[in-house]
C-alpha cells in the first residue's frame, strides 16, 4: 500500500462517560452498601469457618448429589474461606468500578535507549576503567583468572559424588537364582503349578533367603508375572517352551520400554499391556512386543519345578530386567 | 490535623529521611495501567504463586519427607496396618488426621494447576498479540523458563506423597535419565543413591520442591514484573492510544483495589475447588509399590503432552558394540521438548530475523493481523493437543469405546498431518478476517435491518463505523516484504547468499495480508455504505 493515501486520523481519546454513580448520589450510596454489604458477607464467612473448625467434628460424612460422600467438616470449613476471600475481593472490586475514579489518563512513554553522549560516555568509562587496571595488557592474569574460575566449579561438582553408589553391575542383577523358589505376593506361599488354573495369572517374587529383608528395589527388579496357558497354545522355539512348564510362563513384570509393572492381562487374546504408555506384549509368542513404544520383549524366566513340585527357576534371567540403558549390551 | 494523620505522617518522614522513598513513590503510586481482561491472565499467575507459598507452607508442618518404612496407625481404615513410606504416611495424616488438612492439600494442588494453566494462557496472550517483541524479548525468556521450571515444580509436588501413582510417575523418570547415553545409569544412581526406587529420592526432591525452585521463581517473578513496571505495560490499539503513550488508569487507587481485590477472587475461587472439589485422593492409590500399578495412571494436565509424545514413539532402540540407545525415550522424553522450548524461546529472535523488524513496539497486535504469526501459535498448539489427546489414550479409549490402537493411530499420523493443516487453515482464517474488517470500514456494518424500496428491491442497512471504530480496524502497520537484491552494485549475483533467499521467503510468508482500507479509498467509494 503506498504511503500516499491517507491512513484514518486518530480521533483521540473518546468523550469520558459518566456512570450512574457519578451524576446520582444515591447511587453511590447504594453503592457503598452494596460494598459495605459484601465485606460483611465476608466477615459471616470467616465465623462460619471457625465455628465449623470448632464445632463439627471431622469424622461426619453425608451424602451430596454429585460430590458423593462427602466430609461435612472439611465441606464447612472450606465454603467458609472460599466465601471470606471471594465477598473481600468482589467488594473491592465493586467498590473499584462503581466510586472510585473511572478516568483514563494519558502517560507518557520515555523512551527506554540512553541519549548517544550517554551512550559514549559510558563506553568512554569502561575502556578508561579496563585499561588502567590493564585489563587489556595484562592476559596472562586474565587467563589465569578463567583457569582458577572455571575450574573451581569443579569441586562442587566433585562433591556430589556422594548421592549415590556406582551403578556397577547392578542393573543386571535380580535376586532369581538356579533353584530359586517362586513365592506369592503378597503372601510369600510357594506355588504348585497345579495352584494355577489355565487362565489364571499371579504375581511372584522370589523365596526369600532365611535373614533377608526384601526392598522395594528388589521388588522393581525381581517382580515376575506367571500366566497358565493350554500349552498347545505357545508360539514358541523349543528353548523358550523349554523355559516354560505344563503351560505356565513366567515373564518379568517390569516394563521393557519405562520400568512400569505390566500389570493388565487380557485373558480372551493372551495379551499383556502396560497401563503407563500401552505397550502390548503377546504373552503365546514369548512376550514380543505387538504394540506401543518398547523395543523389547519382556523377559522370559526359565521355570521349572522343584523335587517338592513347587516352582522354581531354572536359571537367573539371562538378560537385564526392566527399562533400556547404555551399558545394555542387547 | 487528625491523630491517625499525625502518626502516618511521622512514620512517612522517618522513612522518607532515610531513604528518600518519598519521591519514587509519588511518581509510581499514580503509574498508569492499561485495562483489559487478558492483562489479568498474569495476575492468576501471580496469585495462585503466593496461593502456593501459603498453602505449601502449611503442608510442611505436618509433611514428613521420608522413605523410611512405617505401619500407617492413622484413622483411615483400609490402610491400617500397612506398610508404607513416611512421607505417604504423612500425606494421608495431613487428610484425615489434621483438621483443613484435606482442604489444603486441595487448595495446593488445585493453585498448581491453576499456575500452571494460567501461565499458559498467558503465555499465549503475549504470543498472540506480539507482546514479546522489542522491547520485552528478555521478560519473553524469563517467561519460558518460568513455564518450564513450572513443569518441574508440579511434577516434584505431586511425587512427594509417594502413592502408587506419583512413584510410578517417579519411576517413568528415572527410565529417562537412564536412557541417556553414556551417563545414563550413572546419574540415575546419583539422583536415587542406588537402584530405584533407593530410600533418598522424596527428601532430595523435596528440599528442591520447597527451597530450590521456589527461591528461582521468587527471582524470576520479581525481574519478569520489575521489567514489566520499567518498561510500562503494552496496551491495545485504539482511539488516543499510541507507541508513545500508555492510556489507562492509575495504580492508586484502581489498580490497588482491583488487583487486591482480583488476589481475593483467585484465591476464593482456588479455595471453593478445594473445598468442593476432590483432587489427587491418594488414600484410594496405596503406598508405592514398583510390582504393582494401577490402570488408567495419568500424569497431572502439564505434563500430559510429554507422556503422550512417550506413549506415541515408534519402538526403536539401537544396539551396538554392546551399547544401547533407545530412542524410543530419548526423542518424545528429550530431543523433541528440547526443540519445542528452544524455538519457543528463540521466537522473538527469529519473528525479529524474518521480518527485519528491530523497531519498539508497545502497541499490541490483533492476533488477525498478523497472520503468519497467529498461524504458528494455532500449529503449535494443535501439535499439544494432538499428543495430549494421545497422553490420555487410554481413558478416551474406554470412555468412547474406541481401541487403544485407533487413539495411537490417529494421533500418530495426526501429530504430522494436523499442525501443518491448521497453519494453513489458520492463516486464512486470519486473512479472511482481514478481508471483513476492510468491507466493514469502507461499506458500513450489516445492521441485520432490510428496507424494501419503493421499486420493489430489498436490501439490508449497512451502517457506517464511528470514526474510533474505523481507526481501531486500520491503525495497524503493514510492513513490506523483505527485498533481497538480485545483484548488489558490482554486479556480484545474490549478494546475500542462500540464507538471503530464505529470509525473503519467510519474510514474504510473513508480511501477507489484506491491504487495510485508506480515507482515501473511502472518499472514492463517496461515502460507501448503503
Amino acid at each position: 500500500m503506498s504511503n500516499d493515501l491517507q491512513k484514518f486520523q486518530d480521533p483521540g481519546l473518546p468523550e469520558h462517560v459518566h456512570r450512574k454513580t457519578d451524576v446520582d448520589p444515591k447511587a453511590a450510596d447504594r453503592a457503598e452498601r452494596q460494598v459495605a454489604a459484601l465485606f460483611i458477607l465476608s466477615a459471616l464467612s470467616t465465623v462460619l469457618a471457625i465455628y465449623s473448625y470448632i464445632f463439627i467434628p471431622d469424622d461426619q460424612y453425608f451424602f451430596l448429589p454429585v460430590m458423593g460422600d462427602t466430609n461435612a467438616h472439611q465441606l464447612v470449613l472450606g465454603l467458609g474461606m472460599a466465601f471470606a476471600l471471594l465477598f473481600i475481593g468482589l467488594g473491592l472490586v465493586h467498590w473499584a468500578k462503581t466510586l472510585m475514579p473511572d478516568t483514563e489518563v494519558i502517560a507518557e512513554r520515555h523512551e527506554l535507549r540512553s541519549p548517544d553522549e550517554d551512550r559514549s560516555d559510558f563506553v568512554r568509562t569502561v575502556k578508561e576503567q579496563a585499561s588502567a587496571a590493564g585489563l587489556g595488557r595484562r592476559s596472562l592474569i586474565k587467563r589465569t583468572l578463567g583457569l582458577a574460575l572455571g575450574i573451581s566449579a569443579l569441586t562442587p561438582l566433585v562433591l556430589l559424588r556422594d548421592l549415590g553408589p556406582l551403578p556397577k553391575k547392578e542393573l543386571e542383577k535380580t535376586s532369581w537364582k538356579k533353584g530359586t523358589r517362586l513365592v506369592t505376593d503378597p503372601g510369600d506361599r510357594p506355588i504348585r503349578p497345579e495352584d494355577l488354573e489355565v487362565g489364571a495369572v499371579a504375581q511372584v517374587l522370589p523365596e526369600l533367603v532365611e535373614g533377608q529383608e526384601r526392598t522395594l528395589a528388589d521388588i522393581g527388579k525381581d517382580a515376575v508375572l506367571l500366566i497358565r496357558l493350554r500349552p498347545t497354545e505357545f508360539q514358541l522355539n523349543a528353548e523358550r517352551l523349554s523355559w516354560t512348564h505344563d503351560g505356565i510362563i513366567a515373564f518379568s513384570k517390569i516394563c521393557s520400554h519405562m520400568g512400569c509393572a505390566v500389570a493388565l492381562y487380557e485373558q480372551q487374546t493372551k495379551h499383556l499391556l502396560c497401563p503407563c504408555h500401552q505397550s502390548t506384549f503377546d504373552v503365546t509368542r514369548a512376550a514380543k512386543v505387538i504394540f506401543g513404544p518398547s523395543a523389547r520383549p519382556l523377559p522370559q524366566l526359565a521355570i521349572t519345578v522343584d523335587a517338592d513340585g513347587y516352582l522354581v527357576a531354572q536359571q537367573p534371567f539371562t538378560e537385564s530386567v526392566g527399562p533400556s540403558y547404555w551399558e545394555r549390551s542387547s | 490535623m487528625s491523630k491517625v494523620e499525625r502518626i502516618g505522617g511521622n512514620v512517612a518522614s522517618y522513612v522518607d529521611d532515610r531513604t528518600g522513598a518519598a519521591k519514587w513513590l509519588r511518581k509510581n503510586l499514580t503509574k498508569v495501567f492499561p485495562d483489559h481482561w487478558s492483562f489479568m491472565l498474569g495476575e492468576i499467575v501471580l496469585y495462585s504463586f503466593i496461593i502456593l507459598l501459603l498453602s505449601g507452607t502449611f503442608l510442611t508442618f505436618w509433611f514428613d519427607p521420608s522413605q523410611r518404612d512405617v505401619i500407617y496407625q492413622g484413622s483411615y481404615e483400609p490402610l491400617k496396618n500397612i506398610e508404607m513410606s513416611a512421607s505417604y504416611a504423612s500425606t494421608l495424616h495431613i487428610s484425615f488426621d489434621v483438621r483443613g488438612g484435606l482442604l489444603m492439600r486441595q487448595i495446593h494442588h488445585w493453585a498448581a494447576l491453576i499456575f500452571m494453566a494460567g501461565m499458559i494462557a498467558h503465555l499465549m496472550r503475549v504470543f498472540f498479540t506480539g507482546a514479546f517483541r522489542k522491547p520485552r524479548e528478555a521478560n519473553w525468556l524469563i517467561g519460558v523458563g518460568l513455564v518450564t521450571l513450572g513443569i518441574v515444580e508440579g511434577f516434584l509436588g505431586y511425587s512427594l506423597p509417594d502413592d502408587l501413582l506419583s512413584g510410578t510417575g517417579i519411576r517413568i523418570a528415572e527410565a529417562i535419565i537412564q536412557a541417556l547415553p553414556v551417563v545414563g545409569s550413572y546419574l540415575a544412581f546419583f539422583a536415587f543413591g542406588g537402584a530405584f526406587p533407593g530410600h533418598v529420592f522424596i527428601p532430595r526432591i523435596f528440599t528442591v520442591h520447597v527451597l530450590l525452585l521456589p527461591g528461582i521463581f521468587l527471582a524470576l517473578i520479581t525481574v519478569h514484573l520489575m521489567l514489566v513496571w520499567y518498561q510500562k505495560h503494552t496496551q491495545y490499539p485504539g482511539p488516543g492510544r499510541t507507541e508513545k503513550n500508555v492510556v489507562g488508569y492509575p495504580l492508586m487507587p484502581i489498580y490497588m483495589a482491583k488487583a487486591g481485590g482480583f488476589f481475593f477472587i483467585v484465591f476464593g475461587v482456588t479455595a471453593l475447588l478445594g473445598a468442593v472439589a476432590s483432587i489427587n485422593p491418594i488414600w484410594l492409590y496405596g503406598p508405592y509399590n514398583p510390582g504393582q500399578i494401577s490402570a488408567g495412571s495419568q500424569p497431572d494436565f502439564y505434563m500430559g503432552w510429554l507422556d503422550g509424545l512417550v506413549r506415541m514413539a515408534p519402538p526403536i532402540e539401537t544396539h551396538a558394540f554392546g551399547h544401547t540407545i533407545s530412542w524410543n525415550i530419548l526423542i518424545p522424553g528429550l530431543i523433541v521438548p528440547g526443540i519445542l522450548f528452544t524455538l519457543m524461546a528463540l521466537y522473538p529472535f527469529i519473528e525479529s530475523w524474518m521480518t527485519g523488524d528491530k523497531s519498539e513496539h508497545h502497541l499490541l497486535e490483533r492476533p488477525r493481523n498478523n497472520p503468519n504469526r497467529t498461524a504458528i501459535g494455532a500449529m503449535s498448539l494443535a501439535f499439544i493437543l494432538v499428543v495430549l489427546i494421545n497422553g490420555g489414550n487410554d481413558i478416551i479409549a474406554t470412555n468412547f469405546h474406541l481401541t487403544i490402537n485407533q487413539i495411537m493411530w490417529f494421533t500418530r499420523i495426526g501429530v504430522i498431518v494436523i499442525p501443518p493443516l491448521v497453519f494453513v487453515i489458520t492463516k486464512r482464517i486470519c486473512l479472511s478476517l482481514q478481508r471483513a474488517d476492510r468491507e466493514k470500514v469502507l461499506h458500513g456494518r450489516e445492521t441485520g435491518r432490510l428496507v424494501m424500496l419503493p421499486h420493489g428491491e430489498f436490501i439490508e442497512v449497512h451502517e457506517e463505523l464511528t470514526p474510533e471504530q474505523k481507526f481501531t480496524l486500520t491503525q495497524h502497520e503493514q510492513p513490506a516484504a523483505l527485498i533481497v537484491p538480485n545483484a548488489d552494485a558490482n554486479g556480484v549475483r545474490n549478494p546475500q547468499g542462500f540464507k538471503g533467499k530464505i529470509r525473503a521467503r519467510f519474510s514474504q510468508a510473513h508480511v501477507e495480508q489484506i491491504d487495510a482500507p485508506t480515507e482515501s479509498e473511502v472518499k472514492a467509494l463517496g461515502g460507501g455504505h448503503h
